[in-house]
């Protein structure tokens, strides 16, 4: 199988969506001419044209509702947002019009389109620019929420993504898209709503998404030298949620720790919590502990940015606790 | 029915009134007395709006009554402007429009039936009585909803419009919003990009003077809102509302420009709300007086249009008691039909979140 970089398979997934649906298009800042802020979209402007691959004034707000306007009359928009960050301008979009469309309209306008962009937080870019999004979108019933945490996964679900006939909020990690791993050629789809066991374990579960998957997996892969084996959930999509994943995990080991890049205040790990206290109340052996971003804006600089992240150390931290092994 | 509440002044009260002269129609270098309409065209352009009239003095009557609940804004008043548009666009054009939404579904053609049943959140409502007052959809009719958020639905009609450029279709898209939208960011964002695109669009903002009830002298810093077309290189005009023979010929001139040139125009209609902003606050009083409000009602729509037609000794006494009458019993027949409707059934509570098709 081929060994493709994060970036390059988003890239795959759009083309070949392109390539297979003429209803579906791409829209955003710099998305042609400049093939994307990210190169995501590098190269799709030269095989399809500037009808299907548009660039935008600076105005999230209004491109986005262009999307919605163009998904209610039988277009397939994919609507990109330079960052999520960004994409706050836009929110009345996605949440009053995108979400709610079909629900008030009586199911008569359904909403095939994807707002799809980087999310969290890289290196340095300091509060404004460094926040993972998912939870305020998952909020909402009417989207789903992708965040995908590897390159088979991103373009699984992308593909995924383009083909669903609701609004779906794709959530890329912004210091993903380097990252490699193996993709399959051509038609590979991931279901949205199906966790991924991203390694095998008996001792505790972590329960994570979209950035965190590759921290997760590396803790698991050091702490497996001590003989501590951890049961690795790729949620991959917030929402739908995949709770019969986590329950299968948490029955096994007992104990778990929930992963994730943003806040800690109604986070998606809060929500996953919820869950596994309700429907895994007598399978625990500990309570389940949660390791997310301290409470502060980003701040700059690098040491004080890297103690504000949550890492491998911190997740480990969390793993021996809940194994009462500090 | 006589025993019902008459909140407005209606056009049966008004028409026994002596109708004023319009002395220029009669000179004879007036292009096309009454915008070149037929005699039939005339008549189903006041039963248009004599129906919006009297459904919805019937709307306010069931808000009164509990059986509309939630926010309702009526449109008593601004009627020229809905009928004048529908009467000039074709049932494959696409209509979008804010949340005071009723006279412009009613002159679409979408269901009386429908739309009553819907604000009495009934299951036979044009929205499954998911929607309400403000969002009023039928797919049917290209009616692509109310929508209740001010200014938000301004970049949908755009992209409305863009779907179309990309069909390389023949279609427009017309859509409805209030003066005080022209103060949000969606307005601009969406002419800048209706313009920049060349998009077949008709953005009509409907200048009743009252963003809810903050005068428009409070809170826009130029009154004259249609030169904002000009910042984005569109061709701009001021139309008067209450005048329906107006309203068409504006419309006429916008949708050649969409079809032919593909470029979109940024129309100003000048009305005037005859009720409050919704049927939560008083119809005078607080934000404006009493005599402005009667002062304005002497150009309401209806009568102006009875005027026109009686002049031309087309409409007798007895013509207007018919349509009048029509059009009292079609807003009686969709209260009926909608208090004889069942509620939406509880397991609906959860369709219409997702749907599980893909594509």
């Amino acid at each position: 199988m081929a060994v493709v970089t994060y970036r390059d398979a988003l890239t795959q997934a759009l083309r070949e969506e392109l390539q297979r649906d003429d209803r579906v298009f791409l829209m955003g800042e710099e998305v042609a001419q400049y093939n994307g802020a990210y190169k995501v979209s590098k190269g799709l402007l030269d095989e399809f044209g500037p009808m299907r691959i548009v660039d935008t004034p600076i105005t999230e707000l209004g491109f986005a509702g262009v999307g919605v306007g163009a998904a209610m009359v039988g277009l397939r928009p994919i609507v990109e947002f330079m960052t999520w960050n960004f994409a706050l301008l836009a929110l009345d979009q996605v949440v009053n019009a995108a979400a709610k469309m079909m629900y008030m309209s009586g199911g008569q306008y359904s909403m095939p389109m994807v707002f799809r962009g980087p999310n969290g937080a890289a290196l340095q870019l300091s509060a404004q620019h460094s926040q993972a999004w998912e939870s305020w979108l998952a909020h909402i019933p009417g989207l789903k929420v992708c965040t995908p945490g590897t390159p088979a996964d991103a373009k699984g679900l992308l593909k995924a993504a383009i083909r669903d006939d609701n609004p779906v909020v794709f959530l890329e990690g912004e210091m993903l898209y380097n990252t490699k791993g193996e993709v399959p050629e051509g038609e590979h789809i991931v279901p949205i709503g199906v966790a991924e066991v991203k390694r095998e374990g008996d001792h505790c579960s972590i329960i994570t998404h979209g950035k965190m998957v590759l921290v997760g997996m590396k803790i698991a892969d050091d702490l497996a030298k001590e003989g501590i084996t951890l049961d690795v959930v790729d949620l991959r999509t917030v929402r739908p949620m995949d709770v019969e994943a986590i329950a299968r995990s948490v029955q096994k080991t007992n104990r778990a720790v929930v992963l994730e890049e943003g806040w800690e205040m109604c986070g998606v790990g809060a929500q996953v919590v919820d869950f596994i206290q309700r429907e895994c109340f007598d399978d625990l052996d500990a309570p389940v502990l949660r390791v997310h971003q301290e409470d502060v804006p980003m701040p700059y600089a690098k040491n004080l940015e890297r103690a504000a992240k949550p890492d491998a150390a911190k997740a480990i931290a969390a793993v021996r606790k809940v194994l009462y092994l500090d | 029915m006589s025993t019902e509440a008459k909140p407005v002044p209606a056009a049966a009260q008004k028409r026994k009134e002596k109708p004023q002269a319009a002395q220029d129609s009669q000179t004879d270098d007036k292009p096309a007395p009454m915008g070149g309409t037929t005699r039939e065209e005339r008549r189903a352009l006041l039963k248009s709006m004599l129906l919006q009239r009297r459904f919805e003095e019937r709307c306010a009557e069931a808000y009164a009554l509990g059986k509309i609940g939630g926010f309702c804004h009526l449109y008593i008043g601004q009627e020229a402007i809905s009928t004048g548009t529908m009467s000039m666009i074709r049932p494959d054009d696409y209509v979008i429009t804010a949340y005071r939404d009723h006279g412009q579904a009613l002159a679409r053609g979408i269901s009386p039936r429908a739309i009553m049943a819907e604000l009495f959140g009934r299951d036979t409502g044009c929205s499954g009585g998911k929607g309400g007052s403000m969002h009023i959809f039928d797919k049917e009719t290209n009616f692509l909803g109310g929508h209740g958020i001010v200014g938000g639905h301004v970049p949908v009609a755009a992209g409305v419009a863009f779907a179309i450029k990309y069909r390389r279709g023949n279609q427009l898209c017309v859509c409805f919003f209030g003066e005080a939208a022209v103060n949000i960011g969606a307005f601009h964002e969406a002419l800048n990009m209706a313009s920049l695109w060349d998009l077949p669009v008709i953005f009509i903002i409907e200048n009743n003077r009252y963003g809810m009830g903050t005068a428009i002298s409070r809170s826009t810093a130029n009154e004259d809102v249609v030169v904002r077309a000009k910042g984005y290189r569109m061709i701009g005009e001021s139309v008067d509302g209450q005048d329906v023979f107006a309203v068409r010929d504006a419309i006429g001139r916008a949708a050649e420009r969409a079809r032919k040139e593909k470029r979109p125009t940024l129309l100003e209609m000048r009305t005037y709300r005859f009720m409050g902003h919704s049927m939560s606050d008083a119809v005078s009083g607080t934000y404006r007086t009493k005599d402005e409000l009667e002062e304005n009602m002497k150009r309401d729509p209806i009568l102006l249009l009875h005027n026109a037609m009686h002049e031309a000794g087309e409409l007798t006494e007895g013509d207007l008691h018919k349509i009048d009458d029509e059009a009292k019993a079609i807003a009686q027949d969709s209260w009926d039909f909608a208090d004889a409707s069942p509620e939406p059934p509880l397991e609906k509570l959860y369709t219409d979140v997702m749907t599980d098709t893909t594509s």
